[in-house]
C-alpha cells in the first residue's frame, strides 16, 4: 500500500508526469496506427529523436545549474555547416572535420560559461548573443547559402546502423549514441560534480559556502550543452543533410522538452531521464500529429502552449501547502 | 484642560505564526519628545516600531493618535498620519537625486509637468532648516554616504509633515564624527515640535539623547522612565531583568582543554580590527556583543568570506592564509552560518544530498569513510525525517539546522564556528544542539560559539569575548552575569578600563 502510494506520488509530481504523458501520446499513437511499433518504424521514429534527446540531456545540465542555453540550436546550424564546407565531399578529411567540430563546440560552451559566470551576464543574455553570433558568422562565412558536401563517413552515425537484427530490421548508430551518451548523463549526475551541479542550482550561495566551486562546475555545463549540440549535428547532418535552416528553432524544442521533463528553470530540480523522456514525449507528439495529418506549421503554437502549462503545472505543485515549519525571527 | 499625548498605544500584542512577540505593550509619547525604546535583541523592539510605521498590524490593542483611534494597514497610511519611519535599510532610490527621492510621489508641478526648481528649493529649505550643510540637493542618492542617506530619509520624512519620526538604530552605521551631526539634528526636530522615537540598544545614545525611555523584555513592557531617575546600570538591569536559568548541559565529563587550535592575532578588515582570539581543543569560546558589533563578521573572516586584510591566523600551532571558504574547509574549519535557509542548506534536495554536500564539493575532505558516517551521524543528533530522501525545507527548523550542523561535522572539522545555531528552532532541538556543542568540545574539537541569546553564551562558554563596535571590548569568564555581558556590549565599559 505504502509502495502504491510513494508509485503514485512519484507520477505525479513533475518529473514522473512526463512518462504518464509519454505513454498517452503513445497509445494515441497506437490507436491510430499500431504498424508505427513494429520493430523498423519504431526504430526510425528513435533515429529521428535521437539528436532531441542528446540536446535535452545537454541542456538540462545547464538548467538544472541555474542557467539555460538558447545558443544550442544555432551551434547545430553552425556545426553542419562547417563539416560540409570543409569535408567539402572528402572521405578522408571525416576524422579531422568531427575533431575540429568537436573544438569548437566546447568552445562555444566555455565563452558561453566564462560569460556567465565570470562577467556576471544572465545567461539568457550570453547565449541569446552567442545565437545572433553564431547566426551571423555562419551566414557571412558561406554568403548565405551553405556549400560543400558532407561525406558518406559522415552521414553514417546519423543514417545508418546495425543491419539485419532479428524483428528490428535497423539498429540505428543514433540509437545506440543516444543510449550511451543518456546513461552517461545518468551516471554523471550521480558523481560529485553532478550533485554540486544540482545543489548550486538550488542555492548557489549555500553551496559555495559549503566549499563548492559554483562557477566551475556551471561553466562545464555550458561545454556539456556544447557537446551534445556538436553530436546532435553530426547526427542531424547525416540523418537530413545540409541546408541553410538547420537547428533553426530547436533551441526552443529543446527547452520545451526540458520543461516538459519537470525540469524546473531557475535550476535545482529535475532529473536528466525526464528531461530526455520530454524529448520522446515532443517526437511523439509531433508524429502523432502526422498521424493525425495536422499541419506541420502547427508545431511552434504547440510548444508555446506546452512550455507555459508545464512550467505552470510545475509551479502549481511547488506551491501545494508544504509543512513548511513554523520559525519566528523576532528582533 | 489637558492635551492628549501625541501617540498612545496600549495593549498592543502580537504573534507571528503562533510565536507570541508583543504582548500587552503601552507606548505613550509626547509631542517634541525624544523617546527610547530599549531591549535586548529579540525584545519585540522593531516588531513594535514595525506596527506603529504599518509594515505589521496588530493582533491586539490600540493605537492612537492625537487622540484619534487609527490602524494602519499600510505604510503609506502610517505616512499620511504623519507617522515617518527610517529603518536600518533605507529606502532611497539610488539612480535620483536627494530631491527626488525627497519629493518622491509627491513632486510639485506646474502645468503638469515636475516643477524642478521648486522641488530643489524646498530641499534646500528642510535641509537648511535641520542644519546640514555640504548636502546638495542634487547629488544623486547612491553616491552618498550612510549618514547623508539617512539625512535624506529625515529631509524625506520631515517634507511630508511627519509629526513623529521613528529610527531604527540610526546609528549603527555611522562613524562618530556622523553621530554628533544626527545629534544636533534629533535637537532640531526636537526645536521644531517633532517628537523622535528613537529604538537603540546603546546606553549612552540614550541618555544622551532622550526623555524617556520605554523599556521591553521578551516582547513585555518593563518599565516607562524619566531619563533622569535611571542610571545606566538599572537601565542594563532592567533590559536583561532575571530569568529563570535555562537548563544548560554541565560540561561533559573528560572535556580537557588542550592546544590552542585557533589562534588570531591582530586581525582586522573594514568591520572588525585588532582581534585577538585564542580557542583551545576541548574549549567553547564565546562571542557575545550585540547586533553590528562585529560578531558574525569575525565568524565570516575566520571562515574566509570577508577575511581579515590584517592580522595572522594560526590553525594547530601553524600559520594559515584563508582566502575562502574551499580554504578553510581544506584546513579544517567548519561554519554553521546564521541563516540556515539562505545559506546553509539546499531546501528542495534531499537531507542526504545536504548533509554530504561538503565532503562533495571538496576533494580535500571527501572519503568513502566519511560518507559511510553520515547516516549515523544524523542519527547522533536525532534527526526527525521522513527518510534521507525528504527534501530538507519539510523538516522543522530545528531538524534543518541537524542538517546544517550534519554536513560540517561529517568533514571532521577541528575549529567549528557556530553563528546563531539556534535561531527560530524549537526548545527541545535547542536543548539537543546545546549537549550536541559540548560533546564537540569533549572530542578536542575548537568550539566558537555565537549568539543573541546572551544566556546562551553564559550557559555553554567557557570563556565569553565580548564584542563593541568592531573590537574586543572585554572578555569574561563562562558564567558571568548578563549585567557584566551587557557593560562591555554597550561600551560602557572596556578592556583597558578594566572591571568596573
Amino acid at each position: 500500500m505504502t509502495r502504491l502510494r510513494a508509485l503514485a506520488g512519484r507520477l505525479t509530481n513533475p518529473t514522473g508526469t512526463v512518462f504518464i504523458l509519454l505513454a498517452l501520446i503513445l497509445a494515441g499513437i497506437f490507436v491510430k496506427n499500431a504498424d508505427f511499433f513494429a520493430g523498423p518504424s519504431l526504430m526510425a521514429f528513435l533515429k529521428q529523436a535521437a539528436p532531441l534527446v542528446i540536446l535535452a540531456a545537454g541542456q538540462y545540465f545547464v538548467i538544472v545549474s541555474g542557467n539555460f542555453d538558447l545558443s544550442v540550436g544555432a551551434l547545430v546550424g553552425a556545426q553542419v555547416v562547417i563539416a560540409a564546407r570543409l569535408i567539402d565531399g572528402e572521405e578522408s578529411r571525416t576524422l579531422p572535420v568531427l575533431a575540429v567540430m568537436l573544438f569548437f563546440g566546447l568552445a562555444v560552451g566555455l565563452v558561453n560559461g566564462l560569460i556567465t559566470t565570470a562577467l556576471k551576464v544572465q545567461s539568457f543574455i550570453t547565449t541569446l548573443g552567442m545565437l545572433l553570433v553564431l547566426y551571423g558568422a555562419i551566414r557571412l562565412w558561406t554568403g548565405g547559402a551553405p556549400t560543400g558536401s558532407l561525406s558518406e563517413a559522415f552521414r553514417t552515425p546519423g543514417r545508418l546502423g546495425i543491419e539485419g537484427v532479428p524483428i528490428l530490421g535497423q539498429l540505428p548508430w543514433a540509437l545506440l549514441i543516444m543510449l550511451a551518451l543518456g546513461a552517461g548523463a545518468i551516471v554523471l549526475m550521480r558523481t560529485r560534480f553532478g550533485r554540486i551541479l544540482m545543489a548550486s542550482g538550488d542555492n548557489d550561495r549555500a553551496a559555495a559556502l559549503s566549499g563548492a566551486r559554483v562557477d566551475t562546475v556551471r561553466t562545464a555545463a555550458f561545454v556539456l550543452s556544447g557537446l551534445s549540440a556538436t553530436v546532435a549535428g553530426v547526427l542531424i547532418g547525416g540523418f537530413a543533410g545540409v541546408s541553410a535552416q538547420v537547428g533553426e528553432g530547436l533551441e526552443f524544442t529543446v527547452i520545451t522538452a526540458v520543461v516538459l521533463g519537470g525540469v524546473v528553470l531557475g535550476g535545482g530540480r529535475g532529473t536528466v531521464i525526464a528531461a530526455m523522456a520530454g524529448a520522446l514525449a515532443i517526437e511523439a507528439l509531433f508524429t502523432l500529429f502526422n498521424q493525425l495529418a495536422l499541419p506541420a506549421t502547427l508545431r511552434p503554437t504547440v510548444q508555446g502552449a506546452i512550455i507555459i502549462a508545464a512550467v505552470a503545472y510545475a509551479a502549481r505543485q511547488r506551491t501545494r501547502p508544504a509543512a513548511t515549519p513554523a520559525t519566528v525571527t523576532p528582533s | 484642560m489637558t492635551r492628549s499625548p501625541l501617540l498612545a498605544m496600549r495593549g498592543i500584542g502580537k504573534a507571528f505564526l503562533g510565536a507570541p512577540v508583543l504582548s500587552e505593550v503601552d507606548l505613550t509619547i509626547e509631542r517634541g519628545e525624544v523617546h527610547a525604546l530599549v531591549g535586548e535583541n529579540g525584545a519585540g523592539k522593531s516588531t513594535l516600531m514595525k506596527i506603529l510605521a504599518g509594515v505589521h498590524s496588530a493582533d491586539a490593542g490600540t493605537v492612537e493618535l492625537d487622540g484619534r483611534a487609527v490602524s494602519f494597514g499600510h505604510p503609506l497610511q502610517a505616512q499620511h498620519a504623519g507617522v515617518a519611519s527610517v529603518f536600518q535599510e533605507f529606502n532611497l532610490l539610488p539612480e535620483l537625486t536627494v530631491s527626488e527621492n525627497v519629493h518622491l510621489g509627491r513632486e510639485p508641478r506646474r502645468r503638469g509637468l515636475i516643477d524642478r526648481r521648486a522641488m530643489t528649493e524646498r530641499t534646500a529649505e528642510v535641509l537648511s532648516d535641520l542644519g546640514v550643510e555640504h548636502l546638495s540637493p542634487s547629488a544623486k542618492a547612491g553616491s552618498l554616504s550612510v549618514a547623508h542617506q539617512q539625512i535624506t530619509e529625515i529631509a524625506k520624512a520631515l517634507s511630508q509633515g511627519a509629526d513623529l519620526l521613528c529610527m531604527d538604530e540610526p546609528t549603527a552605521s555611522l562613524a562618530d564624527a556622523e553621530v554628533e551631526l544626527l545629534y544636533r539634528l534629533i535637537g532640531r526636530l526636537r526645536e521644531r515640535g517633532v517628537s523622535v522615537l528613537y529604538v537603540s540598544h546603546r546606553i549612552r545614545e540614550i541618555f544622551d539623547l532622550c526623555d524617556r525611555i520605554t523599556v521591553l523584555k521578551d516582547g513585555r513592557l518593563v518599565k516607562c522612565v524619566d531619563t533622569t531617575d535611571i542610571t545606566p546600570d538599572e537601565l542594563v538591569t532592567a533590559m536583561v531583568g532575571r530569568r529563570i536559568e535555562a537548563a544548560f548541559p554541565d560540561r561533559l565529563p573528560g572535556t580537557e582543554t588542550g592546544e590552542v587550535r585557533l589562534r588570531v592575532r591582530g586581525g582586522g578588515n573594514a568591520w572588525i580590527d585588532g582581534i585577538d582570539l585564542d580557542v583551545r581543543a576541548g574549549e567553547i569560546v564565546g562571542l557575545a556583543g550585540l547586533q553590528g558589533s562585529g560578531r558574525t563578521e569575525i565568524a565570516e573572516a575566520v571562515f574566509g568570506i570577508a577575511p581579515f586584510t590584517r592580522g595572522t591566523i594560526e590553525l594547530d600551532g601553524g600559520p594559515v592564509r584563508i582566502t575562502g571558504p574551499r580554504k578553510a574547509i581544506g584546513a579544517g574549519i567548519a561554519l554553521v552560518t546564521e541563516d540556515r535557509k539562505a545559506q546553509g542548506l539546499a531546501l528542495r534536495q534531499s537531507v542526504r544530498a545536504n548533509a554530504r554536500m561538503v565532503l562533495d564539493a571538496n576533494a580535500r575532505v571527501h572519503s568513502g569513510r566519511r560518507l559511510d558516517r553520515i547516516p549515523g551521524l544524523l542519527s547522533s543528533l536525532d534527526l526527525v525525517s521522513r527518510g534521507d530522501d525528504q527534501e530538507v525545507r519539510f523538516l522543522s527548523g530545528g531538524n534543518q539546522q541537524k542538517v546544517v550542523v550534519a554536513k560540517w561535522l561529517a568533514a571532521e572539522p577541528g575549529v567549528i564556528v557556530l553563528d546563531e545555531p539556534t535561531r527560530g528552532i524549537d526548545v527541545g532541538a535547542k536543548h539537543k544542539l546545546y549537549s550536541v556543542i559540548r560533546s564537540l568540545a569533549a572530542e578536542g574539537l575548537a568550539v566558537l560559539l555565537i549568539a543573541s541569546e546572551l544566556i546562551e553564551v553564559i550557559g555553554l562558554a567557557d570563556r565569553i569575548v565580548v564584542l563593541h563596535d568592531g573590537s574586543i571590548a572585554g572578555e569574561l569568564p563562562g558564567g558571568a552575569t548578563e549585567q557584566d555581558v551587557m557593560a562591555y556590549a554597550t561600551g560602557r565599559r572596556s578592556a583597558e578600563a578594566g572591571p568596573a
